[in-house]
This record gives structure tokens, C-alpha cells and sequence, in this order.
């Protein structure tokens, strides 16, 4: 970094004069119903961050269970609430609650961590800084989409004072389970309270999208093109349009499926199943896992397209280089998201479906492996004979491309009907979702996180925490999930509470001892990323305007920005990854700063204003 | 620090953000009531029979009635916003005001239709209730909550009209405007589907 750190002070630091830009709001519109993008950011950044602690305690306490079935579980064992465990005081989890446990942990981490994050802290901290604006297009939507948030957790978390406890049929909510045909009409189950909750988060995404997509398309600063757009804010866009036609699909399904529990009609009963004339019957369990995943595969494209953009962005910046094939990365996107929308029917190659749809299914979900590796490979294009910089944020950039790539191929597996027919519903699955998602999407949100907190809090982390930390989670992660993976094809059935009644799980008992201890060191590692942040926030070094000598407009902006983000004004003169430009002696030529240059086979080379048309002519 | 001053430019699209994000939404509400119209079509095969007779036993004519009332509503009000860009703030509030007066109408012509349902014992629960009858409740409500949605930021409207500046915001009505099409739009589609896609063997029986 010796080379390029030296200009870092090039810019006087004047970012704590915003101070008194707002001083005439009341506190509470200044940090709680704050309009401020950024102020949101921060908000869905520490709510997130709660529910990434209290999804993660739900995941050691369920993985407790598997490896030491029947043994009370330390420390807290004691204190778990009677409905909790088998006799009171004995620390032993009952059936019930632990798939409660499975479901709670998946739908936390799925729509109140992984989602907020990615679409709602980054989203909204980036989409306004990276275009070169002043706040996203209606601020007060902006708000409105965040404080769904909270009581929707509240909602769902209350589940536990129902008399069956919090939502117990799995985050996918399969009815006739999640249907609670056994429960009284009118009155409300864990379930219920579970489909509130997720209809509310949704709406709070859809009034994000909505937002998002005006934002990019109208408030782009002077002289920026669509393609001259990072890769993060493509990434945001086109996450935003998927949310914004696929989301409203699940609230239509979570609406059906509500009035199924509450009101008991039969949408998704079929005849017979229950006597007596509250359920009429005549509707299809498997129409709800159509309308289910129709929106749930592209929603797991909303978890990892941001999180593309943002490693994309952190591996030009670290390996001072352009990213190979920016245009390619963005089209891949694009097909990655349209695509998404006609594969849904991997996950249901079992449900009964006919053999011929399932292999149209087959045939669509593996197609999108290509845009998938066009991503893949144009990343390790860009870090091809890089300038590499082993940063915190890069390394978690670069845990992000390979345990993508371990995750993708376990997909392309199961995408295969013939394999899935084997492997559907066993741990096989659970590695694959955590290597996307928990090596894919988490890793990614580190990047970030390490990419963007000296412009988000004004100050810098300690590197050398965020590598320890960085080190801990990767090595305790494929600890944790690759052993899942022979779990799997060993037969180990997702969901289940105690392997040890099965004859042919026994002999893969020790391995889920190993899993269990892996995770708990996971879990544990994750402190020294709260650490980390409170330690800088309070004694951390002072951040400069742009301290990895970045080129996209967010560094522009005074570190710690204030209301109205931007000091100066904003015009783009290029494409966000001019790094190594001939004819520069820097290595990086930001967006914003003014400057000729033509481009000779892919290479850009910088030129004086006067002497542009005489070397033009190659 | 003095901010930035060419950051708050015209919007690029030329459309304002307002009316941009609710085309945006109103893509999103039109895969909302896809998700109900794709339920519907799968029940309506497995379950012929039962949504005929479901169909042939509502009240088509209240339906068109309310059919005609929203088509006017959408017309009052696109000649509110007609009147409002230029200035004719009487005509305006007149207009708004037969607006919010069919969303009305609407309702109560619905809530005569849900009386006489209940009547019949054809709710959620009680004894006549069918899953075409579930579909009824479902699309109809859902569609009505978007009737009451739309007439609260109306009767806003409606009322900041009435004081001496006037409602100083043409583009916000014209986009409140797009949601009452969409809402009337909907129902263009609902009206159909659920009343009038009768087939013969039944309505013959009638
Ligand atoms: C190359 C790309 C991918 C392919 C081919 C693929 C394929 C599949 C298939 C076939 C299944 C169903 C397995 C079964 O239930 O039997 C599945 C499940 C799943 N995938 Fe992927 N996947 C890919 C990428 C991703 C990504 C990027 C994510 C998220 C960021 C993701 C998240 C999930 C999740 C959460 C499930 C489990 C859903 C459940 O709970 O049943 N996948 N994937
Ligand atoms: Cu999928």
C-alpha cells in the first residue's frame, strides 16, 4: 500500500463541519426518525447486528442438541424457561422447541440479518455516496421502509408467549404444518405472528425497492452514465428490481397462507385432511411452495447480487486494478436475475411434481451456472498479476469468491434432478446454503463492513483485529459446514432432533461432536468483530476523505459525511475502476476528478487536454 | 461547509421521483395480485364445480354498479388533476371531492354485497363457505384495503384544498392519480374473473 497511501492527505479533512448543518432538528428526527440515508444505514446496521447475535445463540443451542443428544446444554441449560425443555431444569431441549429453533434461526438470519444488510445498511449507504448524491429520492419512504423492521422482529420473536411457542414448520413454512389445523380460528399461534412478521419485512423491502430504483435512475450526479456506475450500485439496482416483482408474490402466498391459520379457509387444505366443517378443503399444499419459491430463489439472488457488487468492488480497489470485464459483470448480473425468476422448481423436484416439469426446472437452474462463473472468473481476471493488498476487506473478498465457488458447485449437484432426488432435505442442503450464504453473503457484508467503515463512522478499524477476526470466522466456517456436506450424502436428514435413533447415523455421530465445536468457536470469533467497531468508534485512528485510495465517488465526500453528503461538486469524467492508467503517476484516477484520457484496446490512457487529438490516432 | 450545489438536479428521467417509485410500486401490486390470480386459476381447475356455483350465486349486478362507480372515480379524477395544473382550484376541489365521494359509494355498495354473504352463512368459517368463497374474500378485501388506502391521502388532499394556498402539489395528485387507475384497473379484472366466469351447465341451473 507504501505507493499509493502516500496522497491519502491530500484532501484536508473538514468532515466534522456538518455539525451544525442540522442543529435545528430535535434529537429524536436526528438519530431515531431520521430522513438521513446514512443515519438509516446505521439503524438497519445495529438491528441487524442484534438479530445476527440472537439468530446465532439459536443456532449453538439447536447444534448442541446434535451433538450431545439428551445432555443438558452448558451454561444457560439451566436457565431455558420449562416449556423449553423436556423437565423442568434439566437443560435438554424438547422436540418442539427445537425445530422452533431451526425455524426462528433461518428466518432471522434470512430476512431480519442477511437481507437488511445487504439490501438495507449497504443499499442505503452506497446507493446515494456511489451515484453522487445527496440523499436517496424520498427519504421519508426511506424511513418508513426501516421502522417496519423492528416491530416486525418484535412480532416474530413474540411467538414465544403463544401457547405453542415461537413458529415451529421451518423458514419455508410448508403448509398444511404452518396451516395449524389444530388450532382454534381467530386465534394466534407462533405461525400466525411468524406470517404477520414476514408480510410486514416484505413490505418494508418493497417500499426500499421502489426507492432504490428512482434513486439510480433519476438522482445520478452530472456526467454520470449508467455504465459508469460502480459495480455496488448495479448490484443494489438490480437487486431492487428483483425485489420489487418478487417479493409481493410471497405476501400474496403469506397472505393465503395467513388466512388458511387464521380465518381457516382452505387455500392450501386439501379435502379430507381435517374433519369437520371449519376447513372446507379443495386447495393444494403444493401451490404454496410455488408461490413460495417463486419468490425464495430469487430472494436468495437479493442476498448475494449487493454483496457481488461490493466484493467486485473490493478486489479492483485492493488488487490496483481495473475489473476485468465490467460490462460482462453487469450483463452477468442481469441474466443472473432473470434467470432466477424461471428456476424456482429445483427446490421441489420431490413435492410431486411432474418428472417433465421438474427437468424444464433441471435445465434452467443450470444454466445459470454460466453467468455465475462469468462473475467467478472475471474475479480472478481482476486479481490476476494484481498489486495485491491483503487488507481486512480483502480478505473477506477473497473468502467470498471461493466459498462462492464451493457453494455454487454444490448447487449445480443438487440443480441435477437425479442427484436432488438423493440428496434433497439432508445436510447436503444445509452446507450448501451456508456456503452461499454464510461464506457467500456474510463474508461478503464483512467486506463491506471493513471496506466502508471509515466513511460510514469516520474512523478506521484495527487491520490487524479484522485479519484475526477474518482468519477465526473462515477457518471455524468450513470446520462447521464442509463436514455437513458428508453428512449429507451419508444420508442425515435436515431438521431432525436426535440422529442417534437412526441405526445408520450412528457412526457419523463424532462428526457432528466436530461441527458443533466448530461452531461455537464461529460463534465466539464474531466478538472480535463487535469488538473491533466499539474500539474504533471510540479510540479508533481518525479516517481520511479516501483511505484505500479508491476512485468511486463515496471518497469524494468527507469522511463521516454530514446531511447533504457532498462538500464539493460532483461531476463524473470517467468509469469507476481506472486504476493503473498510463500516463498518471498515480495508480487510481477517481470519477470525479477532471481529466482526458482515450482508450487504446481496453487500456485507458491518461492525455493532456491539448495534445488528445494528435495521440488519438493509434 | 457549503453543500454541494449541482447535486439537486431535475430528475434524469424527466419523471419526478414520486411518480417513478409508484410505477415502480405499481409493478409491484400488479405481481401482488398476480400471486392471487395464478392461486385462483389452479383452484378454479381443480375445483370447477364448486367455483361455478360459487360464481353463479353472486351479485353481478351490484359488481357492475360498483364496476361503473370506479371507472367514474378514476374519470373525477383525472379531471381533478386536469383542473388543479391549471389553477381552477373550484373545479379541483369539486372533482376531488366526487372522488372520494365513489370510493365511497364503492364501500358501501361492498358492504351491502359482504351483508348478504354473511347472510348466507358464506364466510370464512361458517357452514356454506367454499374456496371459491375464500378467493372472493381474499381478492375483494385485499382490493377494498386498497380503495381505503387510496382515499386517506385524498381526503388530505381534498381538505388542504379548502385553505388559502390551496393543495400547491399538481404532480403528487397525478401521482395518487396513477394508484386510483391501478386500483380500478384491478377490480376491471377482479369484476370478471369472480362473477361473471359462469360456466354454462351451471348458469343454466339458475
Ligand atoms: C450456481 C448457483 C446455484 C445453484 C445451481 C443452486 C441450486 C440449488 C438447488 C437445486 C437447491 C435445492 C436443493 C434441495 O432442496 O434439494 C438449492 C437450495 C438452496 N439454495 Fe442454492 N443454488 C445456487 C446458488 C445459491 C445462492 C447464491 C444462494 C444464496 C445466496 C442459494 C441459497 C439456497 C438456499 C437458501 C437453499 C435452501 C432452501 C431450503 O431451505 O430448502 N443458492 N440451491
Ligand atoms: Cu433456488
Amino acid at each position: 500500500m507504501s505507493t499509493s497511501l502516500a496522497h491519502t492527505e491530500e484532501h484536508a479533512d473538514h468532515g466534522h463541519a456538518h455539525e451544525h448543518e442540522h442543529h435545528d432538528l430535535p434529537w429524536y428526527r436526528k438519530y431515531v426518525f431520521s430522513t438521513d440515508h446514512k443515519v438509516i444505514s446505521k439503524q438497519f446496521m445495529l438491528a441487524s447486528l442484534i438479530f445476527l447475535f440472537i439468530g446465532g445463540a439459536f443456532a449453538l443451542m439447536l447444534r448442541w442438541q446434535l451433538a450431545y443428544p439428551g445432555e443438558a446444554i452448558p451454561v444457560i441449560g439451566h436457565l431455558l424457561p420449562d416449556t423449553w425443555v423436556a423437565e423442568p431444569g434439566s437443560g435438554v431441549i424438547t422436540p418442539e422447541f427445537f425445530v422452533q429453533l431451526t425455524t426462528m434461526h433461518a428466518t432471522i438470519m434470512i430476512f431480519f440479518v442477511i437481507i437488511p444488510m445487504a439490501v438495507g445498511m449497504f443499499g442505503n449507504f452506497c446507493i446515494p455516496l456511489m451515484i453522487g448524491t445527496d440523499d436517496m429520492a424520498l427519504p421519508r419512504l426511506n424511513m418508513w421502509s426501516f421502522w417496519l423492521v423492528p416491530p416486525a422482529g418484535l412480532i416474530m420473536l413474540a411467538g414465544v408467549f403463544t401457547e405453542m411457542g415461537y413458529a415451529g414448520a421451518g423458514w419455508t413454512s410448508y403448509p398444511p404444518l404452518a396451516a395449524d389445523i389444530n388450532k382454534e380460528a381467530f386465534t394466534f399461534s407462533g405461525q400466525t405472528l411468524w406470517l404477520i412478521s414476514v408480510f410486514m419485512i416484505g413490505f418494508s423491502s418493497i417500499m426500499g425497492a421502489v426507492n432504490y430504483v428512482a434513486t439510480v435512475l433519476n438522482k445520478r450526479a452530472k456526467g454520470m452514465k449508467l455504465f459508469d456506475m460502480p459495480l455496488t450500485v448495479w448490484g443494489l439496482f438490480i437487486t431492487a428490481i428483483i425485489a420489487t416483482l418478487g417479493t409481493p408474490v410471497l405476501a400474496a402466498g403469506l397472505a393465503m397462507l395467513f388466512f388458511d391459520n387464521f380465518f381457516h379457509t382452505s387455500f392450501f387444505i386439501p379435502d379430507h385432511l381435517v374433519s369437520g366443517a371449519s376447513f372446507p378443503g379443495g386447495g393444494q399444499p403444493v401451490l404454496f411452495q410455488h408461490v413460495f419459491w417463486f419468490y425464495s430463489h430469487p430472494a436468495v439472488y437479493i442476498m448475494i447480487l449487493p454483496l457481488m457488487g461490493i466484493v467486485s468492488e473490493v478486489l479492483a480497489t485492493f488488487s490496483r486494478k481495473p475489473i476485468y470485464g465490467y460490462k460482462a459483470m453487469v450483463f452477468a448480473v442481469a441474466g443472473i436475475a432473470f434467470l432466477g425468476f424461471i428456476v424456482w422448481g429445483h427446490h421441489m423436484f420431490q413435492s410431486g411434481m411432474n418428472p417433465l416439469l421438474g427437468t424444464t426446472f433441471m435445465l434452467s437452474t443450470i444454466v445459470i451456472a454460466v453467468p455465475s462463473s462469468i462473475k467467478v472468473f472475471n474475479w480472478l481476471g481482476t486479481l490476476w498479476r494484481g498489486n495485491i493488498h491483503f487488507s481486512s476487506a480483502m480478505l473477506a473478498a477473497l473468502a467470498f469468491v471461493s466459498m462462492f465457488i464451493i457453494g455454487g458447485l454444490s448447487g449445480v449437484f443438487m440443480a441435477s434432478a437425479p442427484v436432488d432426488i438423493y440428496i434433497h432435505d439432508t445436510y447436503f442442503i444445509v452446507a450448501h446454503i451456508h456456503y452461499v450464504l454464510f461464506g457467500g453473503s456474510l463474508f461478503g457484508i464483512f467486506a463491506g463492513i471493513y471496506y466502508w467503515f471509515p466513511k460510514m463512522f469516520g474512523k478506521m478499524l484495527s487491520e490487524s483485529w479484522g485479519r484475526r477476526h477474518l482468519f477465526w470466522s473462515f477457518l471455524a466456517f468450513n470446520a462447521t459446514f464442509f463436514p455437513m456436506h458428508v453428512l449429507g450424502i451419508g444420508g442425515h436428514m435436515r431438521r431432525i432432533y436426535d440422529p442417534n435413533v437412526y441405526d445408520f447415523l450412528k457412526g457419523m455421530q463424532g462428526m457432528n461432536e466436530f461441527i458443533t465445536i466448530a461452531a461455537i468457536v464461529m460463534g465466539f470469533s464474531q466478538l472480535m468483530l463487535v469488538g473491533n467497531i466499539l474500539y474504533s468508534l471510540k479510540w479508533g485512528k481518525k479516517a481520511p476523505r479516501n483511505p484505500w485510495n479508491a476512485n468511486t465517488l463515496e471518497w469524494a465526500a468527507p469522511p463521516h459525511p454530514g446531511h447533504g453528503n457532498f462538500d464539493m461538486d460532483i461531476t463524473v469524467y470517467r468509469g469507476p475502476y481506472e486504476f493503473g492508467v498510463e500516463g498518471r503517476e498515480l495508480d487510481y484516477w477517481p470519477q470525479w476528478e477532471p481529466g482526458k484520457s482515450i482508450t487504446v484496446h481496453h487500456h485507458t490512457i491518461a492525455v493532456s487536454d491539448d495534445t488528445s487529438t494528435s495521440v488519438g490516432m493509434h | 461547509m457549503s453543500l454541494a450545489l449541482n447535486l439537486s438536479h431535475e430528475p434524469i428521467t424527466k419523471i419526478p421521483h414520486g411518480k417513478l417509485a409508484m410505477w415502480a410500486f405499481l409493478a409491484s401490486e400488479l405481481m401482488f395480485f398476480s400471486g392471487f390470480f395464478g392461486g385462483f386459476i389452479v383452484l378454479r381447475n381443480t375445483n370447477y364445480d364448486v367455483f361455478g356455483a360459487g360464481s353463479a350465486h353472486l351479485n353481478w349486478t351490484l359488481a357492475l354498479i360498483n364496476t361503473f362507480i370506479l371507472i367514474g372515480s378514476s374519470l373525477t379524477m383525472a379531471l381533478a388533476i386536469h383542473n388543479l395544473e391549471h389553477k381552477k382550484d373550484g373545479a379541483f376541489r369539486l372533482f376531488m371531492g366526487l372522488t372520494i365521494l365513489g370510493g365511497f359509494g364503492f364501500l358501501i355498495v361492498k358492504y351491502i354485497e359482504y351483508s348478504s354473504k354473511f347472510a348466507d352463512g358464506l364466510f370464512p368459517g361458517q357452514e356454506n363457505h367454499t374456496v371459491f368463497y375464500s378467493f372472493y374474500f381474499l381478492m375483494t378485501g385485499f382490493h377494498a384495503l386498497h380503495v381505503i388506502a387510496g382515499m386517506i391521502p385524498m381526503a388530505y388532499i381534498f381538505f388542504k384544498g379548502f385553505t388559502k394556498a390551496g393543495y400547491p402539489y399538481p404532480s403528487k395528485v397525478e401521482t395518487l392519480g396513477l394508484y386510483w387507475h391501478f386500483v380500478d384497473l384491478m377490480w376491471i379484472f377482479i369484476f370478471p374473473a369472480l362473477y361473471l366466469m359462469i360456466p354454462y351447465h351451471v348458469a343454466g341451473a339458475h
